[in-house]
């Protein structure tokens, strides 16, 4: 059954406060979700208060600031500071997005950080992706085609057929959508999850790929594909404002069209 | 100890090929429903149910016998097909989400023929 409440060890428990600067003027709390698994100790919130006039605008700055300057024990994953990377997913003030593209100022408050939900915790605010990176390479994220390559090199699309795959291509694999998703946090074994059915469509809908008849095939499954009840959280939480929701509807579409 | 594979566990065993009739029933019995539920509630509303010779009148018409057999049908097999997606969604151990999957069919069943059976008899033997 559906588990309501947390495991005694998973019972995030108040953990330490840093206080700003005492010539701080503009003072915002940051309360963090802490866990080190070599401790053995349970997960905690820490409240670092910082002074945004001496920190960058997006939450990312703040956490690096946090790193660099207040707490070296603080672990996050980041890369680009751009949002093309996809590394700094996690849930910001209840909402799963990337750090480096959430103001700050947007945040009213308290800013309230975690991982990205319903995932094992690698540390703080490191989730284990192990299994949404399988279920990706499940659906064979690339190009399948039994016609050879034409001998100039490339296989050519129209620009209709290329503008398909806008919407699809943009997906930085983040996957703060799934991790966003009832259906995923219930039954995340057994169903793929909007990131990688959105990566799948992405393959559907692309005018050079041979396989769709197969691809299909391997998608139409009671959990696979239609745990998805259009709840529509991946849609609202894409922090790229790309919509699964809707690329799930497709594949069920075409589900729909090849049967009598 | 488990040592297998993510991909290999993620691949499991393979898929079911099936889920699209579901799918597909689900929605076809919601949109039938939407004009026999409207037919149900305006029979109501005209009084036809009112007390037991209203309802006898009322069933032993062809239409509206039909209509009332067509509602019962569409309603139980969308009752089933989602309530079948709750138990599949929240109950995780094998065994009880076999039994309850068996138990809430063979309840909706026998709601249903219980039902188009005592539609039937007002129809054809006038009880």
């Amino acid at each position: 059954m559906v588990e309501f409440n947390l495991p005694a060890n998973s019972v995030v428990k108040e953990g330490k406060s840093f206080s700003a600067p005492a010539d701080a003027k503009n003072v915002r709390s940051f309360k963090i979700y802490r866990y080190d698994p070599d401790s053995g100790d349970n997960p905690r919130t820490d409240t670092y208060d910082i002074d945004l006039d001496k920190c960058g605008p997006m939450v990312l700055d703040a956490l690096i600031k946090i790193k660099n300057e207040i707490d070296a024990t603080l672990t996050f994953r980041r890369s680009c500071r751009e949002g093309i990377c996809g590394s700094c997913a996690m849930n910001i003030d209840g909402r799963n997005t990337l750090a480096c593209l959430k103001p700050i100022e947007d945040i009213k408050g308290e800013v309230k950080i975690y991982p990205l939900p319903h995932m094992p915790v690698v540390k703080d605010l490191v989730p284990d992706l192990s299994q949404p990176y399988a279920q990706l390479a499940s659906i064979e994220p690339w190009l399948k085609a039994d016609s050879p390559t034409p001998p100039d090199g490339e296989r050519l699309q129209s620009r209709e057929e290329r503008a398909k795959l806008d919407g699809l291509w943009e997906c930085i694999l983040c996957f703060s959508c799934s991790t966003a998703c009832p259906s995923y946090w219930w039954n995340s074994d057994r169903y793929l999850g909007p990131a990688v059915l959105l990566q799948a469509y992405r393959w559907l809908a692309d005018s050079r790929d041979e396989y769709t008849g197969e691809r299909l095939d391997a998608l139409e499954d009671p959990f696979r594909l239609y745990r998805c009840h259009t709840i529509m959280n991946c849609t609202n939480t894409c922090p790229k404002g790309l919509n699964p929701a809707l690329a799930i509807t497709e594949i069920k579409k075409m589900i729909a069209e090849r049967r009598a | 100890m488990k040592m297998q594979s993510d991909l290999g566990r993620v691949r499991g065993l393979g898929s079911a090929k099936s889920g699209s009739s579901h799918w597909w029933t689900q929605r076809v019995t919601a949109a039938a429903n939407l004009p026999l539920g409207i037919w149900f509630i305006l029979s109501i509303l005209a009084g036809h149910t009112a007390d037991y010779d209203a309802v006898h009148a009322w069933l032993s018409s062809y239409f509206h016998s039909t209509m009332m057999i067509l509602l019962i049908i569409s309603v139980a097999v969308h009752f089933t097909h989602g309530l079948q997606v709750v138990i599949e969604d929240y109950v995780h151990n094998r065994k009880a989400e076999v039994i309850s999957l068996m138990l809430i069919k063979a309840v909706a069943a026998f709601l249903s023929v219980a039902a188009i059976v005592s539609v039937l008899r007002i129809v054809f033997a006038g009880a």
